[in-house]
């Protein structure tokens, strides 16, 4: 079985996002950026479904500006077998990400998509879902296990109340969560090896598909800033403060 | 064209995001001068219809009782949904596991772009939501002709629960996918408020240094009422569930105090409680961001402060 693995170049999630001075975006000018990180676990999963023998090859997908190669080649390191860099300047709505990649489905015949359950740049938490349905197949978002076992595959899901156990019917696309796995750094001479593996570009023109935006963004404002509070001297004055100036308790 | 929104619920009870949604609905359906209806999914589920029902300002309820929509499987949802959708000109689910897991699926199978997590609703086509974990605010306006919304449940007021009087209208069941099972559900068990609707919250981070620990966050949670959350290191270190989570990617709470205890304060355990409105922050590090958002901050052990606190609130 084939595996398609989406990963996204963002903001590193250390970094402070800040908005531009015009208030048209978040600055990304010099900014640090990695590999989101919900993806270097859709990864990590895909290379141990490898390492188990369920899958033999494994392509991972980037669609974004030239820099989008460094993700790329971060997936190679770790232990992907080729990418596909689907290069544009354009930002996507993750409705258009999943056109792009219900392309690269039809092309690639995988048995398994895994994407993040969110980017952390765009928060829309949207692109698995949107995939899984134009491809008409089954989905298992929030994952945090999962068993491959021929025609289906059992998840376990993160849900608000607790955890959730579903069987999809194969193929299939699953979003991963954080507590799926550990993903592996790469090691130097992985990063080395990487270099050579094959890293296929494409204009995101030439596919041919509707990617135009249906959101236009009027503004991106700071959010308010919280008033600085106070250090108190014990538990004591904290409760007396909790009771009798901010009456919360 | 009116407003649906889509309830969340467990066939027995209608979950209170659902209330928040409601709020967001009715402003909506004030621009666009209409009305609201609740869709009602799942089986036997006469008592969820009937609770959407007494929810004041609903115009109908569309009730789909049938054994494909049992557990709210992601596939039947969604399909459920697309099959009205032509009747509405937005259509609404918190931005909860249950919310986020099936409304995107219905949006694309309808050729629109999904609306995440609005925190404001600015006029019928206009919507502010948090992007970056919450350290931008982005003011969106959407150019599709039915707009898929998920709601951020803490930024709405949740409407109230009894006072309306709406009919309850049967709706066919589309088809089932055969897509997928469900198999079980370990759900949690507590006694305490839940987590994104309780008046206060007191979270552990990785401070805590084991689960057994959290015995001490209990025991100030019962003097308060409180809902008793963690950072992503006090569950990933496996202290407490899943569930437990406050932040990026887990819950977001914002009740009226949040008490964070031998939490860092990490950008992502912000997006998730820096719009509480009275913030605590008890750590031993002086220099820890949590103090730079905390309202009152308490530099101590918190083997110490917890105790005490207990002692002090009598
Ligand atoms: C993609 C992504 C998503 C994430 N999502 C989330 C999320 O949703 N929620 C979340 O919380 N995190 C999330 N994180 C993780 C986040 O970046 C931090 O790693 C995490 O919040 C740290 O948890 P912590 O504050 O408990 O631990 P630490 O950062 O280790 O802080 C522990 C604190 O406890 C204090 N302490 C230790 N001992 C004591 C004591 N005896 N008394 C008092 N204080 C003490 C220390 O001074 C320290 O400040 C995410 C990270 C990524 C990359
Ligand atoms: N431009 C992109 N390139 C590759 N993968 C992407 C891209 N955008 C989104 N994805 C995938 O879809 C997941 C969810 O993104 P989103 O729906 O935007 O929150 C990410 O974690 C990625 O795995």
């Amino acid at each position: 079985m084939k595996v398609l693995v989406g990963v996204k170049r963002v903001l590193d999630p250390q970094v402070k996002a800040r908005v531009k001075a015009d208030g048209s975006a978040v600055d990304l000018t010099n900014a640090k950026m990695s590999m989101n990180p919900f993806d270097e676990n859709a990864v990590e999963e895909a290379i141990r479904l490898k390492e188990a023998g369920q899958v033999d090859e494994i392509v991972t997908v980037s669609i974004g500006p030239e820099k989008a190669q460094e993700t790329l080649r971060q997936s190679l390191a770790m232990g992907a077998d080729r990418a596909i860099h689907v290069v544009t300047e354009q930002v996507l709505e993750p409705l258009a990400v999943a056109k792009v990649f219900q392309h690269l489905v039809a092309q690639e015949q995988p048995g398994l998509v895994l994407v993040g359950k969110q980017a952390i740049d765009d928060d829309c938490n949207q692109t698995g879902q949107m995939l899984a349905a134009l491809l008409g197949w089954s989905q298992s978002t929030f994952t945090s296990e999962l068993k491959v076992e021929g025609e289906t595959a059992t998840t376990l899901r993160e849900i608000d109340g607790g955890l959730e156990r579903i069987s999809v019917r194969m193929p299939a696309v699953v979003t991963v969560d954080l507590r799926l796995n550990e993903p592996r750094y790469a090691t130097l001479p992985n990063v080395m090896k990487a270099k050579k593996k094959p890293l296929q570009k494409l204009a995101l023109e030439e596919l041919g598909l509707d990617v135009a935006p249906r959101l236009t963004t009027l503004e991106v404002m700071e959010p308010e800033a919280r008033a600085a509070g106070v250090l108190l001297e014990s538990v004591e004055q904290l409760v007396e403060k909790l009771r009798n100036e901010a009456r919360v308790i | 064209m009116s407003v649906l929104i889509i309830a969340e619920h467990d066939n027995q009870a209608l979950a209170p995001a659902t209330l928040n949604v409601v709020t967001a609905a009715q402003q909506i359906a004030g621009h666009a001068d209409t009305t609201v209806d609740i869709l009602v999914a799942g089986q036997t589920c006469d008592a969820v219809a009937q609770a959407a029902a007494r929810i004041p300002g609903i115009a109908r309820v569309r009730l789909v009782d049938d054994a494909s929509q049992a557990q709210q499987l992601a596939e039947n949802l969604a399909a459920q949904v697309v099959a009205l959708a032509a009747e509405y000109s937005h259509i609404l689910a918190p931005a909860t596991t249950f919310g986020k897991n099936f409304l995107p699926r219905a949006a694309a199978l309808l050729d629109v772009s999904q609306i995440s997590d609005i925190s404001a609703v600015v006029d019928g086509e206009t919507f502010i939501r948090p992007i970056f974990a919450g350290n931008a605010l982005a003011k969106v306006r959407s150019s599709d002709s039915c707009k898929l919304i998920t709601v951020r449940t803490t930024k709405f007021e949740a409407s109230a629960e009894e006072g309306g009087n709406a009919a309850v209208e049967p709706v066919t069941a589309s088809e089932e996918s055969g897509l997928s099972s469900f198999v079980g559900r370990q759900l949690s068990q507590s006694e305490r408020p839940e987590l994104t609707s309780a008046r206060i919250v007191i979270s552990g981070g990785r401070g805590m240094q084991d689960g057994a620990n959290f015995q001490l966050l209990d025991a100030v949670a019962d003097k308060l009422d409180a809902a008793v959350g963690a950072s992503r290191a006090a569950v990933d270190a496996g202290y407490v569930p899943n569930d437990f989570q406050v932040g990026q990617t887990g819950k977001v709470v914002a009740p009226d105090l949040y008490i964070a205890v031998g939490i860092s304060g990490a950008i992502q355990h912000l997006a998730g409680m820096k719009d509480s409105k009275v913030i605590v922050a008890i750590n031993k590090d002086s220099e820890a961001p949590i103090f730079q958002v905390a309202d009152y901050g308490l530099v101590e052990d918190l083997f110490e402060a917890l105790p005490a606190m207990r002692e002090a609130l009598g």
